[in-house]
């Protein structure tokens, strides 16, 4: 195992609303692709329950720093903290190892993705998409697990369809399936990745319905997404990336309504031509 | 029902007219042109110097029945041996870790780069390298007693398939999305959970199509065998014509047998395509 430097801990730049501690903070990451600076420098925390919608131009980097919190992508530089662990890494005196495989698997059982192009297993049915986790990675018994998959399919609104395959189901339909696949994990935070841009314009609603009673049940969520409306109505906070950095954050109505910055307003201007 | 014609009056109508059926021409001619061929073919093998009799008799003889059996048997062992050691190679060399890359990869190369024929003649005459095999102090066989033509006949199969294998593994790990491996992932599952449990019941789709050929051609390469001694179903129909001179009427005997385990096979195998085809848009 190799020691790596610690990552020099500026506190974070973007302060959470008051109340809890954050049950995510980001605090200074840098991530590069060669020498493309995909996430440069963010800094941001998170509240339990909050809804953080993440907005901004394509290539600003708001997916790899979505993929960062869950670890897909392992970061170049600074920390990033969920639910009280450090991400990745473990903590020996004042040197920082990186954690095996095993390890970053039961840490990822914080999060639940949702990803843009659904992921479902093809191979497996609706209901054996939502239980294979449970079963297989925790372990439950398959009887339990089948039992809260129909409750989670009732939940999105597929009761009828727990036996169809991902083929058989259009877009809406998947991503809601993904939506509970995810949710079967009990995951304490929730990350969405422009779950709604790869579907037909008349799905969009009852994918964002789901998310939106979601919202309201009080799952912690950070959404990547385009959909300004959705993230005027369920976002507690909005923040707008560009360049791998955040240029702008604040409540919803704040930065949609009247952005401080020139950059958030012209993009804001350019989505809603 | 309003006819084209009807709002077209400058257009004939045709609405009460017949489709006359095509006529292949072209295949009828090739049906009799092959039937003609298969006659005379089948006329030359009748009146020829083969005793049908003989093949009759010897089709279920002990010996080829045995034969039959070690050559089934010989398949099935092999393609485990290959398939796990393909497996193994596959996963090895799509590891993130470099010494497994280059041990999966240097597999390959050894064995693809050399015959079959050559790896079972290694195989079998190992004792002339290494008289005795074990771990010294704690127990050691002599090679001879161990290198039986049997245990060569499989090691050099299988592990000569082996290599094969690994790159029909590759390719069907390959064909599945990396959007599979990373929502597997993002589920909790490790690099070969997500393997085992997500991505090869998806490669199967692309596995088994090739994976049926090198079945049936295993089936024949045990064939090989027969240099070495592996009383397969060749050797066994050689011993007797070695013995009573009947050369073609035991070499059609073995190609009878090698024709019905491939026919038995090939439905098998669609059996298989039909079972991985499971929520598939295509192959099914
Ligand atoms: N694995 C990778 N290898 C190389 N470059 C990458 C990789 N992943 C992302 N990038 C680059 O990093 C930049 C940021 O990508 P990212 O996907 O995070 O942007 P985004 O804000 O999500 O954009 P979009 O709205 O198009 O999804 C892009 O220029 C992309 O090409
Ligand atoms: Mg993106």
């Amino acid at each position: 195992m190799t020691a790596v430097t610690p990552p020099t801990m500026t506190p974070p730049a973007m302060t959470p609303p008051p109340g809890l501690p954050p049950i995510v903070s980001i605090i200074d990451v840098h991530k590069s692709f060669g020498t493309f600076k995909a996430v440069d420098g963010v800094s941001l925390d998170v509240a339990p329950g909050e809804v953080v919608c993440i907005i901004g131009a394509s290539g600003s980097g708001k997916t790899t720093l979505l993929r960062c919190i869950n670890q897909l992508v392992q970061i170049d530089r600074g920390a990033i903290w969920v639910d009280g662990e450090l991400a990745g890494l473990r903590i020996d005196g004042d040197k920082l190892y990186h954690l095996p495989e095993k390890e970053i698997a039961r840490q990822r059982l914080a999060t639940g993705m949702v990803f843009q192009r659904f992921n479902l297993f093809p191979h497996l049915t609706a209901l054996e998409n939502i239980i294979e986790g449970p079963v297989h990675v925790l372990g439950k018994p398959r009887r339990e697990a089948i039992e809260e998959a129909h409750a989670l399919l009732k939940r999105v609104g597929l009761s009828e369809k727990a036996d169809a395959y991902p083929t058989n189901l259009s877009g809406g339909q998947q991503q809601r399936v993904a939506i509970a696949r995810a949710l079967a994990m009990k995951p304490k935070l929730m990350l969405f990745d422009e779950p709604t841009s790869a579907l037909d314009p008349e799905l969009v609603g009852e994918v964002l319905a789901v998310m939106r009673e979601l919202a309201a049940s009080g799952m912690t969520m950070i959404v990547v997404t385009h959909e300004l409306g959705f993230a005027r109505e369920v976002a507690d906070r909005v923040v707008f990336m560009d360049h791998g950095a955040i240029v702008e954050t604040g409540p919803a109505s704040q930065v949609l309504g009247s952005p401080k910055e020139a950059r958030t307003g012209a993009f804001i201007a350019a989505v809603l031509a | 029902m309003t006819t084209p014609a009807a709002s077209h009056p400058s257009l004939p109508d045709i609405s009460g007219h017949t489709i006359v059926a095509e006529r292949y021409w072209g295949r009828w001619v090739a049906v009799a042109i092959i039937t003609v061929l298969i006659a005379a073919l089948a006329r030359a093998f009748a009146v020829g110097q083969i005793e049908w009799a003989f093949v009759g008799q010897f089709l279920t003889a002990k010996s080829i029945l045995e034969g039959l059996a070690n050559t089934i048997l010989m398949t099935i062992g092999a393609m485990t041996l290959g398939i796990v050691l393909g497996v193994v190679a596959a996963v090895m060399r799509m590891s993130p870790n470099p010494v497994l890359k280059g041990v999966a990869m240097g597999y390959a190369w050894l064995f693809r780069g050399t015959p079959v024929i050559l790896q079972l003649l290694l195989w079998f005459n190992l004792a002339l390298i290494f008289p005795t095999l074990g771990i010294p102090g704690l127990f050691s066989f002599r090679t001879v007693d161990v290198m039986t033509p049997a245990v060569a006949a499989l090691l050099g199969l299988g592990i000569n398939q082996g290599a094969y294998t690994s790159e029909v593994m590759r390719a069907g790990m390959l064909s599945v999305d990396v959007g599979q491996y990373e929502a597997a992932k993002s589920i909790g599952m490790t690099r070969l959970k997500a393997l085992r449990r997500i991505v090869f019941p998806q490669a199967m789709r692309v596995i088994i199509p090739p994976l049926g050929n090198e079945f049936i051609g295993m089936v024949k390469l045990t064939s090989l065998a027969s240099v070495i001694q592996y009383s397969e179903i060749l050797h066994n129909a050689q011993n007797i014509y070695y013995a009573n001179s009947r050369v073609i009427e035991l070499l059609i005997v073995a190609a009878i047998w090698y024709l019905v385990v491939v026919s038995v096979l090939t439905p098998a195998q669609m059996l298989l395509e039909r079972h991985y085809g499971r929520g598939g848009g295509v192959g099914r």
